[in-house]
């Protein structure tokens, strides 16, 4: 027993769960611990709303609201579980987007100005062709299809400067983002058919996808329940009162193509080649400039189709004046992929993850005086551990050598307060 | 004309800064990604002291009594502050490049979400809404501002097109930035220390084996780089955006660096490059009410051209110049490699 647990732990891909797991746990304490001391500094929040806030924090998912007396209720909350499995539809994607970027050796921070074109995109053709041209499941399909090419060609853009120009891809992937804001901006600003006019009450939105252009009396017109949306497959039976649909399943099924991609196949060897030792892999005959551009090419592809399945659910409206601001789930892609270690499978887990921390922000926000962007330090704080992931690898490691009892008790630290103790301990080595 | 230049200068000077931010960074051999969350804690930094300091009663009797030098000294207390606290932010990032030998680049991402995150946390706990400004709604930024009744001058008096440009209706900050802009682009290339600090940046085997201390001025590069940045935020708060801190600086951070690559790492063109970039963000910014030969027309407005084109070329431009530029630029040689003393 002892020895099987070894070398189980022993494995390489066991230390690197083991880290991210060390890692989302520091970084909840370190939100818990400025809960704490906003609770404690400021005069009218007091000690305990900060225990609730960091009750929330670690278990947020599971909240029910409050009962009658003004306590926190607990229990499996389906509208919760399944706004999480639908929130992190999009987040799958672009972390999947990420991660195929760093295989190759490239920082794709470019995902939230493909994300923007691939819901400009999506939304022209969903919205642009009427309903009675073509069956709703066709115009669903042109529409994904169109969000993941408009997304891969902005990724193309600092794919071939990159390449060509030697330009610095992180430099080239912002740049591309503020001008991907604007260009979506300019191109909802300018064409005016999309503006949703029926909700007047909204202004700066765009139809839901579940409106159709539909020809009413001789004037093209948006109605409600005629245009496309992603089919539900009795996942909505399953979590009554969410937003849930096949979108998830759809991600789940491109993360194992992209693992497949690049696990089985000559072009997957060739992109980690390239972003293993981009001048070997040259040396061996692969052409490490077409790679690149390929590379990023199928980022942006994948970050788009997140943009299309978030936005063809059919109850999600874009707020399309964005020139000012870059979508959090482009962003939010980096955290999921850099957690999952750029493994294609990992990040169907830690893309969950991600978007259970945005449903304990809504939670909290909802619930107690704090607010939604505790979750953003808690994801920066695990960006900033992951950054040198490799030397918590090896303290786990050393650490395993002189006490493999104490290792194994780590193990199940996966939330809770018995986690909380030993990943403080791991905090103060780290 | 006036009306250009000063805009102009108002956004080429917190560019200039935090470019030479950069500088400080990069030739001690830390790229330092982290400029615009290091501009955003800054901002939020001196804002905050601006609005703790309102309600003292310093500023109370300063302000009643229109004692401008007592004001601008508090101008000057925030930049401090602003510039401190973005040092001790920077030590996050020094910390993990320096001594856990992190990847650079992830690091400084992280700096860059964790910035806005925790100044909107806080924003949103201390003001109850997104945008943190004075505690009565007041216009911080008029207070700073040195106007003609600055120095008892009548408001009709004309002073001439350089009185009006340069001392009418600006900020003690800018020509503080600029000073020490100069100060410290000398300090990089005439003195023991700068020759030191580059000296890391280019070949730290070599300057190790010199008895330069490697991981002491990588921390001193870093450091002076989110003084800089964290200054550079508030002067940008102070003078674009009324004081106010909203946890955003429109990715003037990355234009910041960009601005760096496009001026090779020198100061020196570093300048030139800023105030070409610093020309772009003013069209951008206020496209609509530019009167360049005075004749009241705007021709800019008038054009037919759609305003997003205008908010959008600041980035295209950076995207093209850099395109012409990258080809010939020539970054410091061990920029973004964690040293190592075993690899000498």
């Amino acid at each position: 027993m002892k020895n099987q647990g070894k070398t189980l732990l022993q494995r390489d891909g066991t230390k690197t769960v083991l880290a991210s797991l060390l890692s989302i746990v520091i970084g909840l304490v370190v939100g818990s611990l400025l809960v704490l001391l906003v609770g404690l500094f400021s005069d009218n929040l007091g000690l305990s709303s900060a225990w609730e806030g960091i009750r929330l924090i670690f278990f947020g998912i599971l909240s029910t609201g409050r009962s009658a007396v003004g306590n926190l209720t607990w229990g499996f909350n389906p509208q919760s579980i399944g706004n999480m499995l639908f929130r992190a539809t999009p987040l799958i994607l672009t972390g999947l987007s990420v991660s195929v970027a760093f295989k190759t050796g490239l920082f794709n921070i470019g995902a939230p100005g493909q994300y923007l074109m691939g819901t400009m995109t999506t939304l022209a053709i969903a919205l642009g062709i009427p309903s009675s041209a073509l069956p709703g499941p066709v115009i669903w399909l042109l529409a994904f299809l169109g969000g993941m090419l408009a997304g891969g060609l902005w990724g193309c853009i600092p794919g071939l400067v990159k390449a060509f120009l030697n330009i610095n891809e992180v430099l080239a992937c912002i740049m591309t983002n503020w001008i991907a804001a604007n260009l979506v901006t300019w191109f909802f600003d300018a064409t005016k058919v999309f503006q949703n006019t029926v909700e007047n009450t909204k202004s700066s939105y765009v139809y839901k996808t579940a409106y159709g252009r539909t020809l009413v009396d001789g004037t093209w017109t948006y109605v409600d329940g005629n245009g496309v949306q992603t089919a539900k497959l009795g996942l909505d039976k399953l979590f009554p009162g969410s937003q849930v649909n096949a979108g998830i399943l759809i991600a789940i099924l491109i993360a194992v193509g992209v693992y497949i991609l690049m696990t089985k196949t000559t072009l997957g060897y060739q992109l980690k080649a390239c972003g293993a030792n981009r001048h070997a892999a040259r040396y061996a005959g692969i052409n490490d400039k077409r790679n690149i551009v390929l590379s990023m090419a199928i980022a942006g592809a994948l970050a788009g189709a997140g943009a299309a399945l978030y936005y063809l659910s059919g109850n999600t409206e874009f707020y399309w004046h964005t020139y000012q601001t870059l979508p959090a789930t482009g962003f939010n892609g980096i955290p999921v992929a850099l957690l999952a270690a750029n493994n294609p499978i990992g990040v169907i887990f830690t893309g969950c993850f991600m978007s259970m921390l945005n449903i304990v922000g809504l939670q909290l926000t909802n619930l107690t005086a704090y607010n939604e962007y505790i979750t953003d330090v808690i994801i920066s704080v695990i960006v900033y551990l992951s950054a040198f992931s490799l030397l918590i690898k090896m303290l786990l490691s050393a650490r395993k050598k002189d006490k493999p009892e104490q290792a194994a008790a780590d193990t199940p630290a996966e939330d809770g307060p018995a986690g909380e103790a030993s990943a403080e301990k791991g905090g103060e080595q780290a | 004309m006036t009306f250009l230049i000063q805009q102009t200068l108002l956004y080429a000077v917190p560019l200039m800064i935090v470019a030479l931010a950069g500088v400080f960074a990069e030739r001690s051999g830390i790229i330092n990604l982290a400029l615009e969350g290091i501009m955003i804690f800054g901002a939020f930094i001196g804002v905050l002291f601006v609005r703790l300091m309102q309600g003292t009663a310093l500023f109370h009797d300063a302000f009643a009594a229109k004692d401008w030098l007592t004001l601008q000294g508090l101008e000057l207390l925030a930049m401090l502050a602003a510039g401190v606290m973005g040092a001790v932010f920077s030590l996050l990032l020094s910390f993990a490049s320096v001594n856990l030998k992190a990847d650079q680049t992830i690091g400084g991402t992280a700096l860059n979400l964790m910035a806005p995150a925790l100044v909107l946390f806080l924003i949103r706990i201390i003001a109850n809404q997104n945008t943190l400004g004075m505690a009565d709604g007041s216009d911080a930024a008029s207070w700073f501002m040195i106007k003609k009744s600055t120095f008892g001058i009548d408001r009709k008096t004309d002073l001439g097109f350089l009185g009006e440009t340069f001392i009418n209706r600006v900020y003690l900050a800018t020509y503080v930035c600029i000073l020490l802009f100069i100060v410290l682009s000398v300090l990089l290339y005439k003195t023991r220390f700068g020759l030191r600090l580059r000296s890391c940046g280019e070949n730290p085997q070599a300057a190790d084996s010199l008895g330069i201390n490697v991981y002491k001025m990588r921390y001193a590069g870093t450091t002076i780089s989110g003084v800089l940045a964290g200054i550079g935020g508030f002067v940008y708060a102070l003078t674009t955006a009324n004081c106010a801190s909203t946890g955003d600086v429109a990715g003037f951070g990355f234009l910041a660096l960009a601005v760096m690559i496009f001026g090779n790492w020198k100061p020196l063109n570093i300048a030139g490059a800023a105030l070409l970039f610093g020309l772009f963000k003013c069209i951008a910014a206020s496209y609509a009410s530019i009167d360049i030969n005075g004749d009241g027309v705007c021709l800019l407005a008038n054009a037919p051209i759609s305003s997003h084109v205008y908010r959008m070329l600041p980035y295209l431009i950076t995207l093209v110049v850099l395109a012409f530029t990258s080809k010939k630029s020539r970054a410091p040689k061990a920029e973004g490699i964690p040293y190592d003393r075993g690899q000498r």
